[in-house]
């Protein structure tokens, strides 16, 4: 995908660009970077997606088929989930169509720190090596890698993994945590100082807003993570015992630091998507987003109740009533404003004259199966419930659909929506169609019956499993094939339209697509808005 | 192909889904083939958690089929050939305060049983009997404590290969009798754990240094089979956990054999350095 900015301006005359090293290593462009970070989540995306085809390949029959060692197996799947969050949806959403829009969106000419925003994409560059590194060194004993889960909870991954792997997967989430606090301070002064003269907060584009509310929250709980793997770094090097109840300390102390990250991280990789569905909805109804403010302020909403939330991870490890019930209520206010949201994007739909584009057509993808996803949301809330579906298959259906089918559906839809703009060439729209309709059936065979598994009692990170499982994971895996064959189509689309001649216009979607990036040509020029763009529409047109 | 086609096809799926899930009991003690339900549930409160949850799926049913209908209006009344001209309207007060008002009237209704299921399950009822679970890297042990009726002895369970359902049998079981109620303290030695009994409608993790609670009161004799819910490292799928609801007679009898079994493992000395 991101493949296509090295054609970034290639017809304006007066765009002086730095030599390939200069301009590709040492970039300080943000439209350079936003490439880099999509070409990166990309090839981790890869990497990512061959884990889990492994995982389902093992699952596919009970016994053990792939994996010898059940220990790899864990590996795979924590390799898996850290990877798809920290390497894949994030450097996506965040790094690469942040990096891109929002200073386009605004009308600044770039971010805010410009050097500042290279290092944030080398650092995350430097964690992933460092993850791939713990792959091949030794963890629990006799096997290589960490396989703690992404979680990474002591004591499994002290006492558990005496090897360095999981030194190697701290240091992974160090770096890549750094760059993204980094990342995190750019966005918030861009926004905060640099929109166009006229651009107040009040009539910035959602998907500006979305970043904004993320980057605030990247701010706020990734320095906890930090704080909670460094102690745990202490722990298994230098004798402390934060997490060790031998010494005084407590296993559940590290979960809740952990999910005090953990729960806005989730938010972390779907506000962005919000963000981007607005704007795709919006355009292909022609007609400006259903309640903007409302739509701004719920994100708000999400972000700060997100931070109140977190130990509905934890209901099985022994919370007094109070906690638990109080959990449960504050987990369940969120639906609120995701309702909120879900409901927005119709009623903007709604009266309007709908063109179904590929990117439409994954926008309104999303919105469906991201309510399927929200509704088990709502399920699992109820404490009393969760007793029973924690750390099953219901679990994990419930997050690849607000996650797999959610955030990275809004992946795609944000590639077919800016692919355009940011290279300059088209990808065939059947391409589009064919790739979200192979991954729309592939996704919900996948992950539909992992439901009826959780019920059934699956748990879940269990390298074999007991027969009665075995019909609906068969199931599950044709489900994971015919979504890695949407992937091809992907493939096939992006190398058509760098084989093809055809050149995109500055505004290929119409009267729909009112922000600034349409204003400017495809790919826009190196350096834009030299001129700062004056802005007087109206509040919300967007 | 357009995007309603899509919905189209995916209600019969998602609507014969959860309905299948609402309306079918599944296996007794154990998971069955294609099962889209809960294991059935043996104790009070599982039954009435199972009945709260059928509602939360009828009730995540409605609202995914109300959300996919107003979709597919959306797409049939509004694509652009047949409405060419978008209208512009951006807000609608009454609208807005009422998308707000019934998801959280609605969640009130949900909310409200969901915490009197919390507290019945986290209540703390005077125990007729107590056992210690204890989670080890890959084994459960349990023990049970000196009574007048018998007891003080402790054992290992661990995996059966040779004994079906695969990876569901151990070599010794926890036994219970039918009806009273029962607490399972829970704790472990070396990694978390997590002591899972579908049937029974909970698990609790067991964590080294802290002595976690339930309870529960099986009210059928049976075999009721779980398995470790926590991530505890290479052999986590291999440490099933099994409950065997008997009889009072059959339990007096179990607790007569189980003390000369057991007791003649170990003399007891786990049992004494653990208390």
């Amino acid at each position: 995908m991101a493949t296509a900015a090295t054609h970034a301006g290639a017809h304006e005359v007066h765009d002086h660009k730095p030599s390939f090293f200069a301009r590709w290593f040492l970039s300080t462009n943000h439209k350079d970077i936003g490439s880099l970070y999509l070409l990166f989540a990309f090839c981790a995306g890869m990497i990512g997606a061959f884990l889990s085809f492994a995982i389902r390949m093992e699952m596919e029959s009970p016994g053990l088929q792939y994996f010898s060692n059940p220990a790899t197996y864990n590996v795979f799947v924590t390799g898996h989930g850290l990877i798809m969050v920290f390497f894949m949806v994030m450097p996506a959403l965040i790094g690469g169509f942040g990096n891109w829009f929002v200073p386009l969106m605004i009308g600044a000419p770039d971010m805010a720190f410009p050097r500042m925003n290279n290092i944030s994409f080398w650092l995350t560059v430097a964690g992933f090596c460092s993850l791939l590194c713990s792959l091949f060194v030794e963890g629990a004993p006799g096997a290589n890698g960490a396989g703690t889960g992404w979680t990474v909870y002591p004591p499994l991954s002290t006492a558990g993994h005496p090897g360095p792997a999981v030194d190697f997967a701290i240091f992974a989430l160090h770096l890549s945590g750094a760059g993204s606090i980094l990342g995190a301070i750019n966005f918030i002064t861009t926004i905060l100082n640099m929109r166009a003269p006229g651009m107040t907060l009040h009539k910035m584009p959602l998907f500006a807003w979305a970043e904004l509310v993320t980057a605030f929250l990247l701010l706020l709980s990734l320095p906890v993570l930090a704080g909670a793997i460094t102690m745990m770094l202490t722990d298994r090097n230098f004798g402390t015992t934060f997490f060790d109840p031998a010494g005084g300390g407590d296993p559940v102390l590290y979960q809740h630091l952990f999910w005090f990250f953990g729960h806005p991280e989730v938010y972390i990789m779907i506000l962005p998507a919000f963000g981007i569905v607005s704007h795709i909805i919006a355009t292909f109804s022609r007609k400006p987003v259903f309640g903007y403010l409302a739509m701004a302020y719920a994100m708000v909403a999400i972000g700060v109740v997100g931070f109140v939330v977190w130990a509905h991870h934890m209901y099985t490890v022994g919370l007094s009533l109070q906690t638990q019930s109080y959990f449960v209520f504050a987990t369940m206010v969120i639906a609120v404003p995701t309702g909120v949201k879900i409901f927005s994007w119709i009623a903007t739909m709604w009266g309007g004259s709908i063109r179904f584009t590929a990117a439409m057509h994954w926008a309104v993808g999303f919105i469906f199966l991201f309510t399927v996803g929200g509704v088990t949301g709502v399920v699992l809330a109820n404490s009393a419930v969760d007793k029973y579906l924690h750390d099953t298959y219901y679990v994990v259906a419930h997050f690849h659909y607000v996650l797999s089918l959610g955030a990275v559906f809004v992946i795609f839809a944000g590639v077919y929506y800016w692919f355009p703009k940011m290279t300059g060439r088209i990808i065939p729209e059947w391409a589009g169609k064919l790739h979200f309709w192979l991954a729309f059936i592939g996704a919900n065979v996948l992950f539909f019956p992992m439901h009826f598994l959780g019920l059934a009692g699956m748990p879940r990170r269990y390298a074999d499993y007991p027969d009665a499982f075995a019909q609906w994971h068969k199931v599950s895996t044709y489900g994971g094939h015919i979504f890695g064959l949407g992937m091809f189509v992907f493939v096939i689309g992006v190398v058509l339209a760098f084989r093809s001649k055809e050149q995109a216009a500055d505004n290929p979607w119409g009267e729909g697509a009112t922000t600034l990036e349409w204003t400017l040509s495809s790919p826009p020029p190196f350096h834009q808005f030299e001129t700062l763009p004056r802005i007087v529409d109206e509040p919300g047109a967007h | 192909m357009t995007a309603p086609s899509a919905v189209r096809l995916a209600v019969p799926f998602l609507g014969a889904a959860l309905s299948a899930t609402a309306a079918t009991a599944g296996g007794l003690g154990q998971p069955i083939p294609w099962e889209m339900s809960r294991q059935v549930p043996v104790t009070e409160n599982a039954r009435d958690i199972l009945n709260f949850e059928i509602g939360l799926h009828w009730l995540s049913l409605a609202i995914s089929v109300f959300v996919l209908g107003l979709i597919l209006w959306c797409v049939f009344r509004f694509g652009e050939k047949r409405n060419p001209n978008p209208s512009r309207f951006t807000h609608n007060t009454a609208i807005e305060v009422a998308w707000t008002i019934v998801p959280v009237l609605i969640l009130v209704a949900v909310a409200i049983p969901s915490f009197r299921l919390l507290r019945t399950q986290l209540a703390d009822p005077k125990a007729d009997m107590i056992v210690k679970v204890i989670g080890h890297a890959w084994y459960w042990s349990y023990e049970y404590p000196q009574t007048e009726q018998g007891g003080g002895f402790t054992f290992d369970a661990n995996l059966d290969e040779d004994k079906q359902p695969r990876l569901l049998q151990t070599d010794n079981e926890m036994v219970v009798p039918v009806g009273k109620i029962v607490k399972v303290q829970v704790t472990a030695a070396d990694v978390i754990h997590s002591w899972a009994m579908p049937a029974f409608g909970f698990k609790i993790d067991a964590i080294p240094g802290r002595l976690n609670q339930m309870w529960f009161k099986a009210e059928k004799e049976g075999t009721y089979h779980g398995q470790c819910s926590e991530l505890c490292g290479q052999r986590h799928a291999y440490m099933p956990i099994v409950v065997r609801v008997v009889s009072d007679q059959a339990y007096a009898e179990w607790l007569k054999e189980a003390k000369t079994k057991y007791a003649s493992l170990d003399n007891g000395k786990s049992l004494a350095s653990a208390r």
